[in-house]
């Protein structure tokens, strides 16, 4: 049975230093909210991994959080590059980063993987790509059957998940509505679980087939409206292009994005979002 | 014709007129974005255009800035998670096209989105490989779609991302359940197609007003020519005003908020 928390006490008690967090969202629901929190409380030496690492993992680069960065494409969606990604990568700043990068195929199906209790996944994948030469978690094996070569990688089995949705109902079970992306397969995969919701109801109001996560597959749900800014919630609130544009210039340079940090997560509570 | 374009009107709309209309694409971020929709808006009403954040059969007013832009769920006619979407949709072999663009570009068409320089010490980091890698696989076919320049028609990519041949132009060959692979790229300056042997890329159609120096000065490599050589077909101006029109909602819809 999930519990509710305040954003910060679900972080302090899940996000540990070292720990492996998967904080996903494709484009949609993406918990920046919980990633400030995540920021402010200092946390370190964390793996991270997201399919698309986003605004929100540049941000948790840039601030010194992450050893390791797992994902399968890192831009800024429709705009160009993640700065702080880069300048850690290429540069090292503010300290060296290890990267390990898969296809989105690849990272889908081990989160899938991950969720089904599954050692690895296996698709039809990596044909003729240079991915494998590169990253040691990409392997091939044969197929008992056919004889078909197949792509292999571990599943996914994240520490913590951290997501976002609409809302919670009072027995803390969760609607995920819109582009779901992993979300589910992210909370099932892993050994504990926060969800971040825009409010919480007296009723779910769930068609029958709704993407709902039940109370007691969560470790915690926190509120944090607004939560999912500058991406979007469904039904909610747009995603906020602009922000996205002007992220460009604010990371690009690392005074800009310090002070950027320092106005914007250091000095606000979780409930300023 | 004395109608006024753009080098990039030409190339959208000649990577637009590629679709065909009931044909089933999963369609990249940016230019193949662009051209899907402007064919779907004209010629191909009924094209499927299936974006990998999972919305089925979309048909957004506005193009999107992400792959994941809301405009696309409330416009599909269906929404699916992320694994169904590579797994049944692409890898199950539903997709006809993949439609997508790239950073750098070879003559076997190999891909590279991952990086420039050595992998290790990287001198310019890209986004990495997303859908593509799987995508180039499992489509049917593969049109790519991108600007014509010597930084990105290369002899031989930094990276190999994503197949198009392999570096020997024979990265295909005896791979079972594998898609045909690229069948034309379109660019502003012309269309290119790999040849039916070699799978080395040779231009097949030149834009009106461009000439074969232009398009040897912007390739990396010495670029073949088709022996009969075609000239692309300029746009209409109903394409031109419908792509005119979407591009200015886009731009509308994408300073606000």
């Amino acid at each position: 049975m999930a519990e509710f928390l305040s954003l910060h006490d679900a972080v302090a008690r899940y996000v540990e230093d070292g720990a492996t967090v998967a904080m996903e969202g494709f484009t949609h629901l993406i918990p920046f909210a919980a990633g400030h929190e995540v920021i402010r409380q200092q946390k370190r030496d964390l793996t991270l991994i997201r399919m698309t690492p986003d605004i929100i993992y540049d941000q948790l680069i840039g601030a010194g959080c992450a050893r390791k960065v797992i994902f399968s494409w890192g831009g800024n969606p429709g705009v160009g590059s993640l700065h702080r990604l880069r300048d850690a990568v290429e540069k090292g700043w503010p300290h060296k980063v290890e990267i390990l990068e898969h296809s989105h195929a690849a990272m889908a199906c081990a989160f899938e993987a991950g969720a089904a209790g599954l050692p690895l996944a296996v698709f039809r994948g990596y044909i003729g790509s240079e991915l494998p030469s590169v990253n040691d978690q990409i392997k091939f094996i044969e197929c008992p059957f056919t004889g078909e070569r197949l792509a292999a990688v571990p599943s996914v089995r994240p520490d913590v998940s951290i997501i976002h949705a609409q809302r919670a109902d009072r027995q803390g079970n969760v609607l995920v509505e819109g582009i779901v992306g992993v979300q589910k397969e992210a909370v099932l995969a892993a050994k504990h679980s926060i969800v971040t919701v825009e409010e919480v109801v007296d009723d779910l109001d769930a068609h029958p087939n709704a993407c709902v996560i039940p109370g007691w597959a969560i470790s915690a749900v926190a509120v944090a409206e607004k939560g999912a800014l500058p991406s979007y919630t469904h039904g909610y609130y747009g995603r906020s292009n602009r922000f996205y544009k002007e992220w460009d210039a604010i990371a690009r340079d690392r005074d800009t994005f310090t002070q950027w940090l320092d106005e914007n997560v250091y000095r606000t509570q979780e409930s300023a979002q | 014709m004395s109608l006024e374009y753009s080098a990039s009107e030409m190339m959208s709309v000649t990577a637009a007129r590629a679709l065909e209309n009931g044909s089933t694409c999963f369609v990249g971020i940016g230019l193949p974005s662009e051209a899907a929709n402007l064919a779907r808006l004209t010629h191909a009403p009924d094209v499927v255009l299936i974006y990998e954040s999972g919305t089925l059969q979309t048909k957004p007013n506005v193009l999107p800035l992400s792959i994941g832009d809301g405009e696309l769920a409330e416009t599909a006619l269906t929404t699916v998670g992320v694994p169904e979407m590579f797994r049944y949709w692409l890898q199950g072999g539903k997709i006809d096209v993949g439609f997508l663009g790239t950073a750098q570009i070879d003559k076997y068409c190999n891909l590279n989105t991952t990086l420039i320089g050595d992998y290790r010490e990287p001198k310019v980091r890209l986004p990495g490989g997303g859908g593509a890698p799987e995508i180039a696989t499992n489509a049917g076919e593969v049109f790519i779609t991108l600007r014509h320049s010597r930084r990105a028609f290369v002899k031989n990519v930094d990276f190999v991302t994503t197949l198009g041949f392999g570096r020997d132009g024979k990265g295909r060959d005896n791979v079972p359940n594998i898609g045909k692979g690229p069948t034309r790229v379109i660019t502003d300056l012309c269309v290119m197609k790999p040849d039916p042997d070699t799978k080395e890329l040779v231009v097949v159609s030149l834009h009106p007003g461009v000439t074969r120096e232009e398009v040897m000065d912007a390739t990396g490599w010495e670029v073949r020519f088709a022996e009969r050589l075609e000239s692309t077909p300029e746009p209409s101006e109903n394409e031109l005003t419908i792509l005119r029109e979407l591009k200015a909602r886009t731009e509308q819809a994408h300073a606000g908020a």
